[in-house]
Parts: C-alpha cells; sequence; structure tokens
C-alpha cells in the first residue's frame, strides 16, 4: 500500500509519512486479529448435533480489557498527532519567502513579490498556474480565494488547504529538491473543477535568481 | 399463541376496513407504512445504483460514449459522452439518493416502522396518522428530488455537502432550480423525519408491554430510539440551514457569502447535522446485525449493556466530532487538535461493539442463514470502514488523504455498508413481514456475489487515495501523477458492475418469494423477540391480547429449557405456576 504514496519532497512530509505508517501498521494488526478470530469462530463454533451454545452474558474483565486497550492507543496517537499538527498548522517558521495564491474558476493566480521583495507593490508578478519558489527555504503562501472555495493540494508536500473566499489563509512549506509538482484543486469548485491544475516550481538557488531576473526584464 | 387467539385475530382482521386504497396506499397500520418505506428505498437505490454506474463508466473510460445512452439530449450528454457538469450532477445526487432516500427510509423508515411497536409489544404506533404523513411527506420529497433530474439546467452538482459559496448562488454552478429543488426536497424531508422520530420516540416510552422494561429491549430497538432522539435534535438544524441557503439563492441574503456572511458558516452547520447524520445511518445497522448474530449464534448477545451504553455513548459523541470534516477547511487549528481527540474517542465504542460481536460468536452454535452471513459482512465491513477512519482522525495524516478517494473508500464501507445490515434485516423480517419464506440457496449467492465485488470495488480506492487521487474529479487522466492509476480505475468499474449485476439474484429472489415463497410459519427461526409470537404477516393490531415480558431478548441455549431458545413471553417457574 506504501509505494502509491507519491515521493515526499517537504521538510514535515516525513512526519506525516511517519504516522500514516505507524496508524496502518496498528490498524492492519487490529484487522487481521479480528478477522482471524472472526473467521477462526464461524469454523469451530458452526452448528453441530449435540452440542449447545455456551450460555453467558458476557465478561466484565474481558470488556474492560478490550475498552482499555484502544483507548490507550487511539490517545497515543492523538498525542503523538497534536506536536506534527501544531508544527504544520499554528507554529509556522518566519518566512523566507512569500508568494500569495489566489483561486478563482478555474486557476490559480499566482502573486510573486518583484525586485522589492515584497507583494502589493507594482512590481508583483504575475503568473497564471505556476508558483515559483527556492528550495531550501521556508515559503509562506497567503491563500485566497475569489469565487468558491478552492483547496491547494501539493500531493508532493503532503500539502493540503482549502482556499475561503474572504479569507487570506496561511500556508507554509520548505521543500528539499527542486523539480515540478503537480498543484490540482482538491476541493469541488464547478463544473471545470477536474483539470484545474497549477504547478509548484521548486527552483536552485541559481535558477531561481534566473527567474526572477527574466521577469523583471519582462516586467 | 394459542389457537383461540390466532381465531380471535382473524375475526380482527376480518372487521378491518378492507379497501385497497386505505389498505396499501393511505395505510395507518404501522406495518403498511414501514412496507412502503422499504418499497420506496429500494426503488430509489435502483436510482441511486444506475447514477453510480455511471460515474464509474467515466472514471474508467473517460470521455467516451456511454453504451445505449446516445438518445439522452445535450447538455445532458453529447452522444453518449457524459460532460463535466453532468458528472458533477452523477455523484451528487447519487450520495443525496442513497443516504436521504435509500438508507434512511429502509433502515429508520422501514424498519423503524415495522419493527418498534412490534418488537415492544404495542398493537402500533402512538399517532397512527401521523405516521401515515410522515410516509407521504417522504413521498413528496422524492418526488421533487426526482423532478430536479427533469428541469432546465439538471439537477444539483454542487456535491451532497453542498458547500457554499459554490451552491450559495447559481451563477457559480450554472444550476439554478436544480440545486432549488435539491434544497426544498430535503427541506420537505426534514418534516417526514421529524414526524416520524416524534412518533417512534412516544411510541418507545409510553407503549412497551407489561414486564418490557429497558433493559429489555432489543438492541434493535435500542438503536431505533436512539436514532429517533438523534433525528429529532440533529435535523432541524440542517432544515435551518437549508432555509437560509434558500434564501441564499432566491433573495441573495448572503448568509454563507463572503459579502456579509460567512462560507465556513454553513459546513459548521451542515457537519453540526451530518456526523450525527451517520450514526442515524448506521446505529440501526448496528442494533439489528446485535439481533441477527444472536439468534443465528444461538447465544445471548455478549455484553448487552456495553453493547446499549456504546450506542448511547456514539450519539453523545457524534454531537462533537463535526470539525473532523473541517481540518483543512481554515477552521481555527486549535480547534482542530480537539476535535481529534473527540474524534479518536469515539472509535473507542464502535471497537467495543466490534469485540462483543465476535464475542457472540465465540461459543455459538452458529447456523448459516442468510441473514446471519449479510450480518457477518456488514461487521466485516465496519471493522475496515471503523480502522480507515483512524488514518482521517489524526490531523496530520488528514491533510493528505482528505478529499481522495480514501475518504471514498471509508465511508463507504461505513455507509455503503449498511446495506449488508440492510439486507441481514430484509432476509431475517421478510417471513414476518410478508408471511413467506425467501429461498437460501439464491440468497447465498447473493451474500457471495455481494461480498467479493463490494470489497473488490472499494479496497483499491484506498490505494488511489494513497497515490493522491481526488474525489469528485471528473476525469483522472489530467494529471499526470494519477496516470498510474489508470487500470486500477478500470478494474473498479468492472467490480462495481458485477456488484450490481450481482443484485440481479436478490431482485428475483424477493420478487418471487413475495408471490410464490414457502409459507413461513410464526417463528421460523426459533428467535425470542415478540414479532415472532403474531402470526406471520401480523394482521392490523398485531397482538390479540397484549403479551406480558418475562425476560431479556437474547436467552438463547438457556439451561432453564430444554430447547435452545426462550421467548420473551413464556412463563417459567412461580410465574407459569400462577398461570401469569
Amino acid at each position: 500500500m506504501m509505494s502509491w504514496l507519491p515521493e515526499n519532497v517537504s521538510t514535515y512530509g516525513g512526519q506525516i509519512d511517519y504516522l500514516f505508517y505507524l496508524i496502518y501498521y496498528i490498524t492492519a494488526a487490529a484487522l487481521i486479529l479480528v478477522t482471524v478470530l472472526m473467521v477462526a469462530f464461524l469454523i469451530i463454533y458452526r452448528q453441530r448435533e449435540g452440542r449447545k451454545a455456551v450460555y453467558t452474558h458476557g465478561n466484565t474483565a474481558l470488556e474492560l480489557t478490550w475498552t482499555v486497550i484502544p483507548a490507550v492507543i487511539l490517545l497515543m496517537l492523538s498525542f503523538m498527532s497534536i506536536s506534527t499538527w501544531g508544527e504544520i498548522k499554528i507554529y509556522a517558521p518566519p518566512a523566507e519567502y512569500e508568494v500569495r495564491v489566489v483561486g478563482k474558476q478555474f486557476n490559480w493566480d499566482v502573486f510573486h513579490p518583484g525586485p522589492d521583495g515584497k507583494l502589493d507593490t507594482e512590481d508583483d508578478i504575475k503568473i497564471e498556474n505556476e508558483v515559483h519558489v527556492p528550495v531550501d527555504k521556508v515559503v509562506h503562501v497567503q491563500l485566497q480565494a475569489s469565487d468558491v472555495i478552492h483547496s491547494f493540494f501539493v500531493p508532493s508536500f503532503r500539502v493540503k488547504q482549502d482556499a475561503v473566499p474572504g479569507r487570506n489563509i496561511l500556508v507554509w512549506f520548505e521543500v528539499t529538491k527542486p523539480g515540478k509538482y503537480e498543484l490540482p484543486c482538491a476541493e469541488l469548485c464547478g463544473f471545470g473543477h477536474s483539470g484545474m491544475l497549477g504547478w509548484v516550481i521548486v527552483h536552485t538557488p541559481e535558477d531561481f535568481e534566473k527567474f526572477l531576473k527574466e521577469n523583471q526584464e519582462q516586467g | 399463541m394459542s389457537e383461540a387467539a390466532a381465531s380471535a385475530h382473524a375475526d380482527h382482521g376480518a372487521h378491518e376496513p378492507a379497501g385497497f386504497w386505505s389498505h396499501y396506499v393511505f395505510s395507518t397500520d404501522h406495518k403498511m407504512i414501514g412496507r412502503q418505506f422499504l418499497f420506496l428505498g429500494l426503488f430509489m437505490l435502483i436510482i441511486g445504483g444506475i447514477l453510480a454506474m455511471l460515474i464509474r463508466w467515466q472514471l474508467a473510460w473517460p470521455e467516451t460514449e456511454v453504451p445505449g445512452l446516445g438518445w439522452v439530449p445535450e447538455p445532458h450528454m453529447y452522444e453518449g459522452i457524459i460532460p463535466p457538469s453532468t458528472y458533477n450532477m452523477l455523484f451528487t445526487m447519487h450520495a443525496t439518493i442513497m443516504i436521504f432516500f435509500v438508507v434512511m427510509p429502509i433502515m429508520v423508515g422501514g424498519f423503524g416502522n415495522f419493527l418498534i411497536p412490534i418488537m415492544i409489544g404495542a398493537k402500533d404506533m402512538a399517532f397512527p396518522l401521523l405516521n401515515m404523513l410522515s410516509f407521504w411527506v417522504g413521498a413528496v420529497a422524492g418526488v421533487l428530488m426526482i423532478a430536479s433530474f427533469f428541469v432546465v439546467g439538471g439537477a444539483a452538482s454542487g456535491g451532497w455537502t453542498s458547500y457554499t459559496p459554490l451552491t450559495g448562488a447559481a451563477v457559480y454552478t450554472g444550476v439554478n432550480w436544480g440545486i432549488n429543488l435539491w434544497v426544498l426536497s430535503l427541506f420537505v424531508l426534514a418534516f417526514s423525519s421529524l414526524m416520524g422520530s416524534i412518533n417512534y420516540i412516544t411510541t418507545l416510552i409510553n407503549m412497551r408491554a407489561p414486564g418490557m422494561t429497558y433493559f429489555r429491549l432489543p438492541l434493535s430497538i435500542w438503536s431505533l430510539f436512539i436514532t429517533a432522539v438523534l433525528l429529532l435534535l440533529a435535523l432541524p438544524v440542517l432544515t435551518a440551514a437549508l432555509g437560509m441557503l434558500f434564501f441564499d439563492r432566491v433573495f441573495a441574503t448572503n448568509f454563507f457569502l463572503p459579502a456579509g456572511g460567512m462560507p465556513l458558516l454553513w459546513q459548521h452547520l451542515f457537519w453540526f447535522f451530518g456526523h450525527p447524520e451517520v450514526y442515524i445511518l448506521v446505529l440501526p445497522a448496528m442494533g439489528v446485525t446485535s439481533d441477527i448474530l444472536s439468534v443465528f449464534s444461538r447465544k445471548p448477545i455478549f455484553g448487552y449493556r456495553a453493547m446499549a451504553y456504546s450506542m448511547i455513548a456514539l450519539a453523545f459523541l457524534s454531537w462533537i466530532v463535526w470539525g473532523h470534516h473541517m481540518f483543512v477547511s481554515g477552521m481555527n487549528p486549535l480547534l482542530g487538535t480537539a476535535f481529534m481527540l473527540t474524534t479518536m474517542v469515539i472509535a473507542v465504542p464502535s471497537a467495543i461493539k466490534t469485540f462483543n460481536w465476535l464475542g457472540t460468536l465465540w461459543g455459538g452454535s452458529i447456523r448459516f442463514t442468510v441473514p446471519l452471513l449479510f450480518a457477518i459482512g456488514f461487521v466485516s465491513n465496519f471493522v475496515i470502514g471503523g480502522l480507515s477512519g483512524v488514518f482521517m482522525a489524526s490531523t496530520p495524516v488528514d491533510i493528505f488523504i482528505h478529499d481522495t478517494y480514501f475518504i471514498v473508500a471509508h465511508f463507504h464501507y461505513v455507509v455503503a455498508g449498511i446495506i449488508f445490515a440492510m439486507f441481514a434485516a430484509i432476509y431475517f423480517w421478510f417471513p414476518k413481514m410478508f408471511g413467506r419464506m425467501t429461498n437460501h440457496t439464491w440468497g447465498v449467492v447473493h451474500f457471495i456475489g455481494t461480498y467479493v465485488f463490494f470489497n473488490l470495488t472499494f479496497f483499491p480506492m484506498h490505494f488511489l487515495g494513497v497515490g493522491g487521487h481526488m474525489r469528485r474529479i471528473y476525469n483522472p487522466m489530467q494529471y499526470e501523477y494519477l496516470e498510474q492509476f489508470g487500470d486500477m480505475n478500470v478494474f473498479i468499474t468492472i467490480s462495481a458492475f458485477c456488484l450490481a449485476i450481482a443484485q440481479i439474484p436478490f431482485v428475483v429472489n424477493f420478487i418471487w418469494s413475495l408471490f410464490a415463497g414457502e409459507k413461513a410459519s410464526e417463528n421460523p427461526w426459533e428467535a425470542n423477540t415478540l414479532e415472532w409470537t403474531a402470526p406471520s404477516p401480523p394482521p392490523h393490531g398485531n397482538f390479540a391480547t397484549t403479551p406480558q415480558v418475562y425476560r431479556g431478548p437474547y436467552e438463547y441455549s438457556s439451561p432453564e429449557v430444554e430447547e435452545d431458545w426462550l421467548p420473551q413471553t413464556r412463563p417459567l417457574g412461580a410465574a407459569a405456576a400462577t398461570g401469569h
């Protein structure tokens, strides 16, 4: 099952994958346990001549055991999840590069800061469906939507965040490997939802310089 | 039941008004209303199933002609090819119909009506006329929903969750009256459910037979009781939200639009209803599964009180987990942490139920009847659906799998898995409902086909989800990273077609048994609960004399008697001696 996971290239993606694997092994063990017991019981305790079923209404000790063990495991999983969740969604590290992505039916409008390094100035570089970011830098995305809800999904970064009209939501990531990564919309946004697709282009430092320069010249 | 009592029944039956309309159409008999809900649900199941097949065709062979549908006019289809707008309509209506017009009518409306009075020893519901009204209001809702297919622009296409602003104004979907009718239909349906739930609760509190204490109720009745309470308290929230949505659409009130309102408000209201709704769907399935497992294991249910309390716990917790649908919605992430904790906790009562079902099978003398097979199928699917839910409960993991096919696999294992409990219940109570037995062999064939192809259809969807395959996309081939899943989508589609074909034995068996099945005796399964002391099918009024209840519903293989069942109504010891 694991081989289907897309390659992870973000700093925190590994933590998500770790939790995923952990839950996978625990639930797989539980599934095998329950299935084996059920099949065994169905075979062993099938109706046979001359045998009456065991007359019992339950067993308190046993019932307490199978209440407490799942509860402990589930609480453990919760506490293990809390720190990763906090790191990804609550305590974002300071931005080293910042872009704005605005979802609209059915494109991503991407605003890159120009030479002044600031958004909302005249030299902003607007590109449709392409987010250009440097590798190994903390990137903040100001995520917005202009009509309906869209969802910013980069499978390889393990990033997903809905873009909500009227809101400016912070998404952050740090990518460890240069390349071109698909950025589909993951929330139904109308008849053109399927195929609403952008790209995150992660540049090496040299490439990123080149990208900025080329766009300044055009600007 | 004595001969005299049986003939008293026959007399009673003869005095009933026997007109076609009052007997079959505007009946106030809870059993007829139950059957009406059952047939409504089965009819809608066919429509919902056809929609699913069309969805699967598009996903396996995107933008190719669907065989035999070349006649469908534009813009719904283009020479048999499904366009994106129609695709969105297909999955929206598939989910809406399956949830609101199949599972709810059959499990809550059908079996709730049929079973509650007769299993507690009452002659009918507390408010028979209200009961009839509940069905007919539900039928009007069904007509509105079906009518929405035929208005200009087609039926609703904003997803069954109908997130605003997409559905808040016609401009975003291009669907105007389709969504308006969708809203109106569910608004009307809510009144049907409200009437039903008030009736169920009143009946259960006031009309239990002498000796039928709360802790002598069968678990199917406990589950329907709790479901009725959830319906009473959860549905009005949806009704209010639907009213506001209708105002947004028609009068531009902007409750759920950023100009003056808030898109996330809809999600909070919708899921505040939506999560209890999941338990409204699944609790009755758990209840009937418990009863059927106990009957055919010839054993008392393992941990009866724990089963009842865990259902109450599920119901209470279901009010405080709705935020787990919204981890990536832009809701305050601190709330995400809180909702993760409650969601993890709600898995505990589900685990208790599973282990108690296993405990019931342990040491049993298991009779492999068709209802038992389907009940086992339900448990097996529920285990998979429950365990895959743990992935979503963990907020960081949910970031990745949210809105992917992993979720689709998960909720089909839980909600579509209910169909196994539904079939178990139909095969189990068919003799009581219609007075005839179903065919065992064809039932087994139906079970094997359904179980195998259900798993072949839905299990691979987990893999799609792990690969990042989004739900609700029209054509996965538009994405480079999803191209590898083409073959798997074809496999799933073929499995889904086989799953549909596997239902043919059921249809044939059902119709054939209805008219030509072997006549059923009063108690063909040798079960303990009260409905099996009434004739098959029971007359209007159910019982000649009000039954007296002496014990709980699960006294199978009791050492007190020679045979392996002990009906709730049979007096033993001192009670038998005094003739009480």
